[in-house]
């Protein structure tokens, strides 16, 4: 019943190559070398057909069309994009340091690509099933900061500079809740497999039950990772121009927006992975890729709707939210859920409405004494001063009639 | 268990190789006619006006500090999380304490005015 298409293939192969009378050895890198580039080429297949799903979206959503002219839907409009892109110039500014400017937009592209090497699509269909899944994305996701400063740095202009420096600021600030948070699925899964945590999730219920205050603040600090709208202080076009890829043009641009999408993509999938159980409940391998990817596709939609909706925070106020409000609120969960976890981890269902309500009661009364804490303070809020207002006539009507 | 790592070792060769590729293709693509004008700074427009790698704001230096304490600390909750279940209560007091302490490094350097953004 479970048809794999994928093992099937792979026995032939392998069989294939050792009749060659090649090594059993030999013939296991052939096909992971094969794996990897099926995974990494998806995840840019997959950036390809975003550029044309963000526009389309974004034109629906701001009431016009979008792309509607190349194809049937707008749907070559991407193809027309690379090829542009690739034909376009490329200049590098005398002054730039010549090695990390060239280097910036390649490790942006491979933070995200190598993210994907261990995102179960599903049961059996997983580029590497790692032990330590949950770890290694948080490594490999810091190369991604690395990529902005380089960029910045190297390009020798103060607008690139300036949107360099905010970018690491968020990005490592964010980090913080992000792998803290991460910790509440590992937790709850007792394993940081990403496989394992899937499969705990079809056992006793997703995690988005037990840990709502965990994948709230994932979310967000996801948001901020990815560098996007509310969160696009680094690019802010209106401060600095364009960020730290102000000097780049052609190709080498092309990558910082493949990255920037490509990241939102994994970044929705993992979402989907921790908190909504990956590809449960289909069991079968191409089902539950299908499954795995319309969840994914559908955060990903979240993702590009705040993108669309909310105008950009300020920088002050957005370390202030991560420092001062994110950071505690994740420390205070993670102490109170090991201990409450304790005494209830053998009691079925219950355990999960003790999380729930846990979680529950953590969200509210942060909301609560951050609300009064803002109104308390409000050392930055303009105060207008009070003016005359225009009042209109009063109305004669009245005593004429009279 | 190798064998997982041989993907991971092959994944970072193609995830070089595959954006460095359209680069490639761009550079016999793309047309090249660099001149004085083109190949200077853009920055905004305007010509660009004294050096640009200087040292501007401290802010940014205490909250990379800030970061690293919490980075390096986090890693090690992970194998705690992971070996819940063998723990007894007291290796979760431990644990809960650790946590405690890291919040303890928070409370800090708010105190002593690290996380104001001035």
């Amino acid at each position: 019943m479970n048809y794999d298409p994928i093992a099937i293939f792979a026995e032939w192969l392998r069989e294939l190559l050792t009749s060659w009378n090649l090594s059993d050895d030999f013939a296991t890198v052939i096909l992971k070398l094969i794996g990897a580039v099926v995974v990494a080429g998806l995840a840019l297949g997959i950036f390809i057909l975003q550029t044309w799903l963000e526009r389309k979206v974004a034109g629906r959503m701001q009431d016009r069309f979008g792309p509607n002219r190349v194809g049937p839907f707008g749907l070559l409009q991407p193809i027309a994009d690379a090829l542009k892109m690739v034909t376009k110039e490329d200049t590098t500014p005398e002054s730039a340091d010549k090695v990390s400017y060239n280097i910036a937009p390649v490790m942006a592209v491979f933070a995200v690509l190598m993210i994907w090497g261990v995102v179960p699509y599903s049961s059996t269909w997983v580029g590497t099933d790692l032990d330590v899944g949950v770890l290694y994305i948080g490594a490999v996701g810091s190369f991604g900061v690395l990529a902005v400063l380089m960029a910045g740095w190297s390009s020798n202009n103060k607008y690139a500079l300036l949107g360099a420096f905010r970018g690491v600021a968020q990005l490592i600030s964010y980090e913080v809740p992000l792998l803290l948070s991460l910790v509440i699925p590992v937790f709850l899964a007792r394993s940081m497999n990403l496989n394992e945590i899937i499969g705990k999730q079809g056992d006793v219920g997703w995690f988005i039950v037990f840990a709502p205050l965990a994948f709230v603040i994932f979310f967000i600090s996801n948001l901020a990772e990815i560098g996007r709208t509310p969160f696009d202080l680094l690019e802010a076009e209106s401060e600095i121009v364009a960020g730290y890829h102000v000097e780049y043009s052609g190709m080498k641009f092309g990558l910082f927006q493949a990255g920037e999408f490509a990241h939102s993509f994994a970044s929705a999938a993992l979402i989907s992975i921790l908190f909504f159980g990956g590809w449960q409940p289909a069991a079968s391998p191409w089902l539950g890729a299908v499954v795995f990817f319309a969840k994914t596709t559908f955060f990903y939609f979240v993702i590009m709707w705040i993108r669309l909706t909310l105008p950009r925070i300020r920088i002050d106020h957005m370390m202030a939210m991560n420092w001062k409000f994110i950071v505690p609120l994740n420390i205070i969960l993670l102490m109170t859920v090991p201990l409450l976890d304790y005494f209830v981890k053998d009691l079925g269902a219950t355990r999960m409405y003790a999380h729930f309500g846990l979680n529950m009661v953590l969200l509210i009364g942060a909301i609560v004494v951050a609300g009064r804490a803002i109104k308390k303070s409000e050392p930055d809020r303009v105060r207008f001063p009070e003016r005359a207002v225009a009042v209109p006539p009063k109305e004669e009507t009245e005593e004429v009639a009279a | 268990m190798l064998d997982n790592w041989m993907f991971i070792g092959l994944l970072v060769i193609v995830a070089v190789a595959l954006p460095t590729l359209p680069i490639v293709v761009a550079r016999i693509l793309a047309p090249r006619k660099p001149n004085a004008q083109k190949m200077e700074t853009y920055e905004c427009g305007m010509e660009t006006v004294g050096e640009t790698w200087v040292q501007f704001k401290m802010q940014y230096y205490v909250y990379a500090l800030v970061f690293l304490v919490f980075d390096v600390e986090i890693i090690f909750l992970y194998p705690w999380a992971v070996s819940f279940d063998q723990m007894p209560l007291l290796g979760v007091i431990a644990g809960v304490l650790f946590i405690f302490l890291l919040g303890d490094g928070l409370v800090y350097a708010w105190r002593k005015g690290a996380l104001e953004w001035k």
